[in-house]
């Protein structure tokens, strides 16, 4: 399986301010009632933007302003709580296809990944920055380059992390593992044969 | 030797190392559930791909089920066609499915431990993050998303980097009237949300030595909820006396060659962890949270704080946490009105749980006005405690007596909070609009901690309302 190599990802940002922004938050338990990730997109940080409406605000997601960002910026802990695949597929579906934050929940940043949505990581003064300067001009683009590890915006460049593994594997486009693990299945029966719990199997 | 049992459990699961360096780790023992598995059946199919095998799989049916009109088709039509796509699903590839006729359906994570099929070295994943629950018996247990779901369908592996080893060893004999899930909330009140990132949280010392197989599922269940996606407890004399007997456990010679195995992937005295952590047992009292994280968390004699006195980058999550919980700082948290009062969940809704509460709840009635239920976490449970006559105890208390599944832990089946009613609630997570109102809130405590709150109707310190010394 022949994957897109993710080398960057340009477009437009947003800022979602927060931190420990769950996976409750990025979707609702209660819109997860489906069996395809079909249709996900619309109910991305569903409850926080009915609030900001209700409130007479606007939720950044909703901005006509940001309206088509691909890359969203947040604080430390993004995705902490549920595996539900379900939060990075709404995001992606959403229009996202990069996020750049203090630091992420695990399951969360691996789901992402997976998806081929690189996750990055940047200071937290660098992301109120870049906020600053995508807020002064929403329609500026950035290039977000995971070979050169920063970020640019106008004639500035941020640096940024990334877990090399992850880096690799978009980079050399194997973020989805399923080609490398299927490759293994006659190891994997060997495997197998050695467990008790499984050799009845 | 001085290995962890994370590092003997990895060793006999590793097939290999891929090109990026993450080990393809065998997972013997796969759950799944209605929510995160329809779309990894999908993507097998869009990939023409099978099950390796069948047998390691088993699924239940938990997070949308109805609690109380559990007949079927469900008056929800999505929930309905979701009961309906496991059915098929595990019907066309031959995978044992709990399902609601069994009598053995329930929460995936109440059903595994209960069915015997959660045993120690063992490697277990679960498209659900609270898997670690069944490190209680020293099986190395993750959660994954849906794609890696379709990755241990079709491989029975996945690609995973090996975690650190964190040990937490709490000591000594709790206090009258604290629980297991004190302990957990403490510790993660301590060590941060996502203070356990990277890393496998091994939980030891004299308090696990002593605490029940349920007690150790309770703490192992929220490691999630401090950032650590596996959390583990050394199996024990205590972890074979439950398995024994139960439906797939070994029998037989091979359940003595089995206790000889499992004895021996036990950390070694000399391991070598990568931090360690030390709590004292005495110096934890009834904890609750005030927040809208688990971390967000007070003992219940504390006032809920200022923001202004939490360290400087939690200050805004603090207030966020006050705005939406509708509580003033600096002011007792005990006294706080409470409309629901919710037992139940993967954390604590296990047999010994309502035996616990049961006992004190004799003689004894819900305050009116609050909305007080029971949701046994299995089938299983639910009849062992009715024919206990605890149901009717509950009952006769003025709980609702519910059908077993998820419930009101989450926002996906009937049972859900209304506009900003406040629950008192054995589960395990307080996120906004977790319990399906966005502006419902969430206060996590202990098993007798919620029934005390059902009692008296606002948030209180349970062993004054149970005279517990
Ligand atoms: S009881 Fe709650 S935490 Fe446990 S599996 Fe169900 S929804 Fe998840």
């Amino acid at each position: 399986m022949a994957l897109e190599k993710i080398t960057q990802v340009g477009g437009r940002g947003v800022y979602v301010p927060g931190d420990d922004l769950d996976t409750d938050r990025i979707i609702p338990a209660r819109f997860m009632k489906c069996i395809t990730f079909d249709g996900l997109g619309e109910f991305a940080f569903y409850d926080a933007r009915a609030f900001a409406k209700a409130e007479g605000q606007t939720h950044p997601l909703d901005d006509q302003r940001f309206t088509g960002a691909s890359i969203l910026f947040s604080g430390s802990n993004f995705g902490c709580g549920s595996s539900r695949e379900h939060a990075p597929q709404a995001l992606y579906r959403f229009g996202i296809r990069a996020i750049i934050a203090e630091s992420f929940a695990e399951i969360f940043f691996g789901n992402s990944i997976t998806l081929g949505m690189p996750c990055v990581v940047m200071s937290s003064e660098d992301i109120r920055s870049v906020a600053k300067l995508i807020e002064s001009d929403p329609a500026a683009i950035l290039t977000l380059d995971l070979t050169e590890k920063k970020l640019s915006i106008a004639d500035m460049d941020f640096p940024l992390t990334i877990a090399v593994h992850a880096q690799e594997a978009l980079v050399t486009g194997k973020w989805d593992a399923i080609a490398d693990l299927l490759e293994g299945l006659d190891d994997v029966r060997t495997r197998a044969a050695t467990l008790p719990y499984m050799a009845a199997s | 030797m001085s290995q962890t049992l994370l590092d003997k459990v990895w060793a006999t699961h590793t097939v290999r190392t891929l090109p990026n360096g993450a080990t393809q780790l065998l997972i013997g023992t796969h759950l799944i559930h209605e929510v995160t598995s329809p779309q990894a059946f999908g993507m097998l199919r869009d990939l023409n791909l099978k099950v390796l095998y069948p047998s390691r799989t088993f699924a239940t049916v938990d997070h949308i089920v109805p609690t109380d009109e559990r007949a079927e088709p469900f008056s929800d039509d999505l929930a309905d066609a979701m009961i309906k796509a496991l059915r098929s699903n595990c019907a066309e590839n031959g995978i044992t499915f709990f399902d609601l006729p069994t009598g053995k359906q329930g929460i995936v994570h109440i059903v595994g431990p209960e069915q015997g099929i959660t045993q120690p070295g063992t490697t277990i994943a679960c498209g659900d993050s609270h898997t670690s629950t069944h490190g209680a018996f020293g099986a190395i247990a993750f959660g994954i998303g849906t794609s890696q779901v379709r990755d241990v369908l079709a491989t029975q592996t996945m690609a995973i980097h090996k975690p650190k080893v964190r040990r937490i060893s709490v000591h000594g004999k709790l206090n009258p009237g604290v629980y297991a899930k004190d302990v957990i909330l403490h510790i993660i009140r301590k060590l941060g949300v996502n203070g356990g990132l990277g890393y496998a949280y091994e939980y030891g010392g004299s308090t696990f030595d002593a605490f029940t197989q349920e007690e150790r599922m309770t703490v192992c269940n929220m490691s999630i909820e401090g950032g650590a996606r596996v959390g583990y407890v050394n199996p024990d004399e205590t972890t074979f006396e439950y398995l024994k007997g139960r439906p797939y456990s070994p029998k037989g010679a091979d359940w003595d060659a089995a206790v000889i195995r499992w004895k021996a992937t036990a950390s070694d005295a000399d391991a070598h962890y990568d931090d360690a952590v030390t709590f004292d047992a005495a110096d934890i009292a009834p904890t609750v949270t005030w927040g809208i994280n688990p971390g967000q968390a007070i003992f219940i004699n504390e006032n809920v704080p200022f923001p202004s006195e939490v360290p400087e980058k939690d200050r805004a999550t603090a207030e966020e946490a006050i705005a939406h919980m509708l509580l003033k700082p600096g002011a007792p948290i005990k006294g706080t009105k409470v409309d629901v009062a919710f037992l139940g969940s993967c954390t604590n809704g296990r047999l010994s749980d309502l035996q616990e509460v049961a006992r004190y709840m004799k003689g004894r009635k819900v305050k009116s006005g609050v909305k007080a239920i029971v949701v046994p976490g299995s089938q299983g449970v639910a009849s062992v405690a009715e024919s206990m006559g605890l149901a009717e105890i509950f009952r006769e208390a003025g709980f609702e007596w519910r059908g077993a599944g998820c419930s009101m832990c989450l926002g996906m089946n009937p049972d859900k909070l209304v506009g900003e009613q406040l629950c008192a609630s054995s589960s395990n997570r307080n996120f906004k609009g977790r319990q399906g109102s966005p502006t419902g809130r969430t206060v996590l405590m202990s098993p007798l901690m919620v029934a005390a709150a059902a009692v008296s109707g606002e948030i209180s310190d349970a062993r004054e309302v149970f005279d517990i010394r």
